[in-house]
């Protein structure tokens, strides 16, 4: 077994310091209790370091099209950093309900320590909506550190192509942003096929025709009003040397399977990354679905019998009160799927990765099945 | 009050059936009106309190570290108090009855809230939001109904040691924090089970409890007075943190006493009420068997809305901000209905609570028939129910009944 040695004094010295610190901060805690310290220091620093669960401030807003905007945040002390092309989870309260969502961050790291992500309103889509058009600067958000694979990589190869649709430019638009902000640009030639609805929907447009004027990447803008929706057969004409090209895609699945296919064909290699895996399916009213319970045993329930009831004939132990709604000691998350309220037939849905690290916590004994779904243990 | 089943005048005799359904599905309608609002203005509701509460008690504690100066003692004291107050009453309560889970906020959040009082908020849930909001006065099933020391209904059986019950009313009062604690875990109960025979739950909380209790000493009677200690405050800190502590638990007592203690609130047989109550039934249950206090908007919010008690009890997940906005709607439906609206100011209904403890205190009927000629043998007579075992005390309560009700004939 190898020793490793530590200069005696030093190491005295930081124990010392974290026995003073942790000393201080039992009796901090001992002071406030049953809140601990982080509780009151939210008050009045929700961004320092140390604090039980990152959060963010939005410090801008600003419109790239009439439908998408730049949110600009500034990350509490904790933030470990990201690399570009990464996504980050975040929390925000939208009617006073927190919702989680996934988005790329738009910058590599920026001197200011703050982090962007640029969303896309999408018809329907509660946070997005919100972020675009309602959210306000100085509202705190949630975060987790970032996340993801879809990363440049190192060194750079000589030759890039990025097939980027839609909102699928976010990751791609933060790469770019990184290398050409070095004092010295990358000398990879790289080729963006940049694919939008129309010129006026298009993220990032004259940033990327500044780029492309100035010789830094080879911008193909395809539009599908102009030019028809892309078939990925014809990437090959619009890019000649498309087989010595290291490949990076990201837009809605169709695009993603469709350039897989075709990749995988020529033998190329190509990273891509989806924004929506799960697309959570809610039964029709009345319609139950498969419940996983957490043991994972799974039990066919219907859309009329309460989890509750379910789970305890499959004879799972479960936390339950009044069976009525009124008392929440039956409160569990709600992993996966959909549950329906048996009391006014609201819809409660968990996306894994979307709607939260920990579930949705919903009350078994008013919920029924709404489609499948997956319920968790007590936390 | 005796049990609503065997009242001369039922007040829900003339209710049909249909009727009791149509209050439970008009009530439905207010609830889901607003659910269908709740958002934003209600977020920033709470978390604003939340706010205020923590940096007016951490203020209030800065301000006791100088509390050997009067001025400051007094200030911090008052402070402190209030801090507690809020936090018990419009925080911890109503967040620990799921007002707040649809934020999603593990910060605010029923299954995450602890809160400053010797009372578990596991113990607490349970006791509480189960039992009590469950089976509300319910005689037998709610020990809500005198917390199981005491005699607050009729119906309730007459002993000797319920003439004490003022004092222990007063005793409870000042030390509310730790009859709650002692009542989630049904200390009575429980202690009178030989000691190897106790549930391993009850044990498993009760070392729970005592653990919060000391935590919660240590904040209060060790630490923040030993901080102090620099500016020679040790023992001012002390007594403050003391008084506050007893501001907040004769407060939260009295608020909870209007609840469901006053004279002219409803209480249930337990075999009057159906296993399949309907919705509409246990509603109606709610709205007889709680009763509200009327005053300023500070005063609600220091009651955590519980002056809306009405409204609190018939929908217990709503965030208490809103119990004032649809107080109008339920006082209309008991008026449509003809049902009584059971409302009255703070020192009224603490009054009238008190009437009550020290009322029932006494043996059914022997106020009424005692007057100033008999008041010698009435006095005898309660010497005897006391001292001379069951059998003398059934059939004095008997008698003594049987006089009330010629006395009332007469009348």
């Amino acid at each position: 077994m190898a020793s490793i040695s530590v200069p005696s004094g030093a190491g005295q010295g930081a124990r010392r310091a974290t026995s003073l610190r942790t000393v201080l901060r039992r009796v901090a805690d001992a002071a406030v209790t049953p809140l601990d310290v982080d509780d009151v220091l939210d008050v009045f620093h929700p961004l320092r370091r140390g604090r039980d669960g990152l959060q963010g401030r939005i410090v801008a807003i600003t419109p790239e099209t009439a439908e998408s905007a730049t949110v600009l945040i500034k990350p509490g002390r904790d933030w470990a950093g990201h690399v570009p092309g990464q996504y980050v989870r975040i929390g925000v309260d939208v009617d006073g309900v927190r919702l989680w969502r996934t988005y790329s961050l738009t910058h590599g790291p920026r001197p200011d320590r703050c982090i962007s992500i640029t969303v896309k309103a999408i018809p329907g889509g509660v946070v997005s909506n919100h972020l675009v058009h309602h959210a306000q600067v100085g509202r705190m958000v949630q975060l987790e550190q970032a996340e993801g694979e879809f990363v440049l990589p190192q060194p750079m190869p000589p030759k890039l192509l990025l097939v980027t649709a839609g909102s699928g430019i976010t990751p791609v638009i933060g790469m770019l942003r990184n290398l050409f902000s070095r004092r010295v640009p990358p000398s990879t030639d790289i080729v963006l096929v940049h694919v939008n609805q129309s010129a006026d929907t298009a993220m990032f447009r004259d940033e990327l025709r500044a780029h492309g004027a100035a010789g830094r990447i080879t911008l193909l803008e395809r539009y599908d009003d102009q030019h028809g929706v892309l078939d990925v057969s014809d990437l090959a004409t619009l890019v000649p040397d498309l087989d010595e090209r290291l490949a990076y895609g990201c837009g809605p699945a169709g695009l993603l399977d469709a350039l897989e296919g075709h990749h995988a064909e020529r033998g190329l290699t190509l990273h891509t990354e989806r924004f929506r895996a799960h697309v959570v399916a809610a039964g029709a009213e009345g319609e139950g679905g498969t419940l996983t319970l957490p043991d994972g045993r799974q039990v066919e329930a219907d859309g009329t019998t309460p989890i509750l009831d379910v789970a305890e004939s499959a004879g799972a132990l479960m936390p339950s009160g009044c069976r009525m709604g009124v008392c929440f000691g039956c409160v569990i998350p709600l992993k996966s799927g959909a549950v329906r309220d048996l009391r006014n037939g609201a819809l409660t849905v968990a996306v894994p990765g979307e709607t939260g690290p920990d579930g949705v916590p919903v009350q078994t004994c008013i919920s029924a099945a709404a489609g499948d779904c997956e319920i968790g243990a007590r936390r | 009050m005796t049990v609503i089943t065997k009242k001369s005048e039922n007040p829900t005799a003339h209710l049909t059936p249909e009727d009791v359904e149509q209050i439970g599905i008009e009530l439905d309608a207010i609830r889901q009106e607003v659910l269908d609002d709740r958002g934003e203005r209600d977020a920033a509701y709470i978390r604003r309190v939340v706010a205020i509460q923590r940096r007016l008690e951490l203020g209030s504690r800065a301000v006791l570290l100088g509390s050997a100066l009067p001025p400051l003692w007094v200030l911090g004291t008052v402070g402190l108090s209030v801090a507690k107050i809020l936090e018990n009453m419009e925080i911890g309560h109503n967040v620990m009855h799921g007002q707040w889970d649809w934020m999603r906020d593990p910060k605010i959040h029923s299954t995450t809230w602890e809160w400053d009082n010797a009372s578990t908020a596991d113990g607490w849930k349970h006791a509480h939001n189960e039992v009590h909001h469950t089976y509300t006065n319910i005689v037998g099933k709610d020990n809500d109904l005198g917390y199981g020391i005491m005699r607050v209904d009729e119906d309730q059986r007459w002993h000797p040691m319920f003439l004490a019950q003022p004092v222990w009313n007063f005793i409870n009062a000042c030390f509310f924090e730790y009859g709650i604690a002692a009542y989630d875990l049904e200390l009575g109960r429980n202690l009178r089970i030989p000691k190897e025979k106790r549930s391993p739950e009850f044990k498993a909380q009760l070392s729970k409890t005592l653990k919060k209790i000391r935590k919660q000493a240590t904040k209060d009677y060790v630490v923040n007075p030993a901080l102090a200690l620099p500016l020679g405050g040790f023992l001012p800190a002390l007594a403050a943190n003391f008084t506050a502590n007893l501001v907040r638990n004769v407060w939260s007592h009295s608020v909870i006493m209007c609840g469901h203690f006053p004279e002219g609130v409803e209480t249930f047989e337990k075999k009057s009420i159906p296993d399949d109550e309907t919705r509409g039934q246990w509603y109606l249950r709610q709205m007889l068997g709680s009763a509200n206090i009327s005053g300023s908007k500070a005063m609600h919010v220091m009651t955590g809305n519980l002056s809306h008690q009405i409204e609190h009890h018939l929908f217990p997940d709503l965030p208490s901000n809103r119990y004032a906005e649809v107080a109008p709607k339920v006082e209309a439906l008991f008026e449509k209905y003809d049902l009584n609206y059971h409302s009255a100011s703070l020192p009224q209904q603490v009054g009238s609570a008190w009437h009550k403890v020290v009322r029932l205190s006494l043996p059914n009927g022997w106020l009424a028939t005692t007057n100033r000629s008999n008041l010698v043998e009435q006095t005898k007579l309660l010497w005897a129910m006391s001292t001379k075992g069951p059998k003398v005390r059934r059939a004095a309560a008997a008698r003594l009944q049987q006089q009330e009700r010629r006395l009332a004939q007469a009348a």
